[in-house]
């Protein structure tokens, strides 16, 4: 660890940060546009071509706002809680590698520069333990207002974390069961190794399958595949977990007036609104890299020995991109279709669906596991 | 397959409506002020004051409209007419005329109240003001020119869409036209008049529009 390295961590934090706020600033515009369309209107139009600039605007428009602090609340806490979902947000984007490391020579050695902040050797863990501390920001925002819809907001919170964060890491404990049996000894809960295990596809079989040959040697070893029931508790709870409708009733306008940011006003509200993207863009960026393969994809390897190792670091972001768009227009496309549920379905869908749902396949898919290892026992 | 045959149904309606939208022609809004939509034909908007052909102001100072309002928002004083320089045809005309758009609920009682179609409505609704003295509109704004061309209070207001000012709007007629007793019982729509005479209604002559004639004997004398 010299300066160098010393240099290159802040290059990619800051790079991560600045990369986050911009994607921000064009998730707004995107969700905007593409629920307009939905609903066959036009969306913004007049800052910048169609409107690309007028989440800017409405960011400069916060900035310059005063900031309205009641009467009745505790000032402390009613100041730090959107700092503490801003950070939080921000914080989980940390370990999500975003396009293919690349090796360069710098001050005479040769180093290789990873597209991720920081790489954790506990990478889903932290990803679980900064996602539940996300949401005392929302309770501690709802209750400090000292007013009565941010802390039946703030309440709402407590209740859907606690119901769905449970689902989200026991459909984790599943895939990662599944990667450990697979790759012994390999450090399995960082994210980038996670990506290279996924790297490449599914090899030939032998036996009554072989003339499906063809197609499976062409299929990416992607943990979709084997993993569809995690994936799609993961998805069901990652929604749940960014309070992002049909799921945000923390927020509730109909009910609620805004929930927990009813009373914050200016930058503070920015705060909250730009964590909220930000989780909607991390949530999803999880998705990718745990079970579609994160950056990786076809062609990278021959792209980065014929034609240079910066395209092909260019092509895996391309890649890394794409999917993640596909996951934030599912996001968009059910906030403009589903409406909320109420507080019993969510926790009905949370308490009795998705934690059964995880446990049974948690005990299935570790005895399928134990069985291909040892054998069946009556053998 | 109940719950998800319903996610699958209403998230199908919202991508339908995309794709409508996108690659169709769903598009239902518009960017109002660079383009305007078509109105309907029988559109309430601002008042306009008519004119005849040969310029003379149609309003005859009666206070009819005035009467007919119910938001009392007409105000109109009458004069004799200059025996030099007639301003109307009739023996008074309307020397003061006010409209306080403010109270205006643009019913048209006002239009159908009017004997000689002087007071008509148009397309053009964009009227708002910063000052309740601007909403109140006088003779000089109402008044149609002799060349046929509209007033606006603020002609350099990007919204003052002076071409929707000379649409007229259209409105029944129940009774029979200029009292005719061959018209009696058909109801006629017609654009109301703008500049000049109105358009012939359903069953009069194109040819040989029906125009009072002063000079003739009149018949039934």
């Amino acid at each position: 660890m010299d300066w160098w390295d010393f240099l290159l961590v802040v290059i990619r934090v800051v790079g991560v940060f600045v990369f986050l706020l911009t994607t921000v600033v064009f998730l707004v515009w995107i969700e905007r546009k593409v629920i307009a369309d939905m609903q066959n209107r036009l969306g913004p139009m007049r800052a910048g071509p169609h409107g690309v600039l007028q989440t800017v605007a409405d960011g400069l428009k916060l900035f310059f706002k005063e900031q309205i602090t009641p009467a009745k609340s505790e000032f402390l806490i009613y100041m730090l809680a959107p700092a503490l979902s801003v950070v939080t947000a921000f914080l989980m984007f940390l370990v999500v590698p975003f396009a293919r490391p690349i090796e360069f020579a710098l001050g005479g050695e040769l180093r290789t520069f990873t597209f991720q902040a920081m790489d954790l050797n506990v990478g889903v863990l932290y990803v679980l333990a900064i996602s539940s501390i996300a949401v005392y920001a929302i309770v501690l925002a709802g209750w400090s207002s000292g007013s009565k819809y941010p802390l039946l907001g703030g309440v709402r919170a407590t209740a859907q974390a606690i119901s769905y964060e449970a689902a989200m890491g026991l459909s984790l404990v599943a895939l990662i069961m599944f990667i450990a049996v697979q790759n012994r000894g390999a450090n399995v809960m960082s994210m980038a190794a996670i990506v290279d295990f996924q790297a490449g596809t599914y090899g030939a079989t032998e036996g009554i399958f072989s003339f499906l040959n063809p197609i499976i040697t062409r299929v990416p070893k992607w943990f979709i595949l084997p993993q569809v029931i995690p994936f799609i508790i993961f998805a069901i709870a990652g929604v749940a977990e960014t309070n992002r409708a049909p799921f945000d009733l923390v927020e509730a306008e109909q009910e609620l007036v805004a929930g927990f940011h009813t009373e914050y006003s200016g930058m503070r509200f920015a705060m909250f609104f730009l964590a909220e993207y930000v989780n909607m863009f991390t949530m999803s960026a999880l998705m990718v890299t745990l079970f579609f393969g994160g950056w990786g994809g076809p062609f990278l390897d021959s792209i980065a020995l014929n034609v240079g190792p910066w395209v092909a670091t260019l092509v895996s972001f391309g890649y890394f991109m794409a999917k993640v768009f596909v996951f934030i227009f599912m996001y968009i496309w059910i906030r403009a279709s589903l409406p909320r549920l109420r507080y019993d379905q969510l926790m009905e869908l949370g308490w009795k669906r998705l934690i059964p749902g995880a446990l049974l396949w948690l005990v299935a898919s570790s005895l399928a596991l134990a069985i291909r290892q040892f054998g069946l026992p009556w053998t | 397959m109940g719950i998800l045959g319903d996610l699958a149904k209403g998230m199908s309606v919202t991508w339908r409506q995309m794709i409508d939208t996108i690659f169709r022609d769903g598009m239902i809004t518009t960017e109002y002020p660079k383009e305007f939509r078509e109105k309907p034909e029988r559109f309430h908007g601002r008042h306009v004051l008519n004119r005849y052909e040969d310029g003379m102001e149609k309003c005859i100072g009666c206070e009819l409209c005035a009467g007919a309002c119910p938001a009392r928002c007409i105000y109109v004083r009458g004069k004799e007419n200059p025996v030099d320089a007639p301003v109307s045809p009739g023996e008074r005309f309307g020397f003061v005329y006010e409209i306080n758009m403010l109270r205006c609920i643009f019913c048209a009682l006002c239009v159908e109240a009017c004997p000689t179609e002087a007071i008509t409505m148009t397309h053009l609704f964009e009227m708002s003001t910063t000052n309740r003295d601007d909403a109140i509109y006088t003779k000089d704004e109402l008044l149609i020119n002799e060349d046929g061309s509209a007033n606006h209070m603020f002609p350099d207001d990007r919204l003052a869409n002076l071409p929707e000012l000379l649409k007229a709007d259209g409105w029944m007629r129940a009774t029979a036209p200029q009292g005719r007793v061959e018209y009696e019982g058909i109801p006629g729509w017609t654009p109301s008049a703008g500049v000049g005479l109105r358009p012939p209604e359903i069953g009069q002559s194109q040819d040989a529009p029906v125009v009072h004639d002063p000079s003739a004997p009149d018949e039934e004398e």
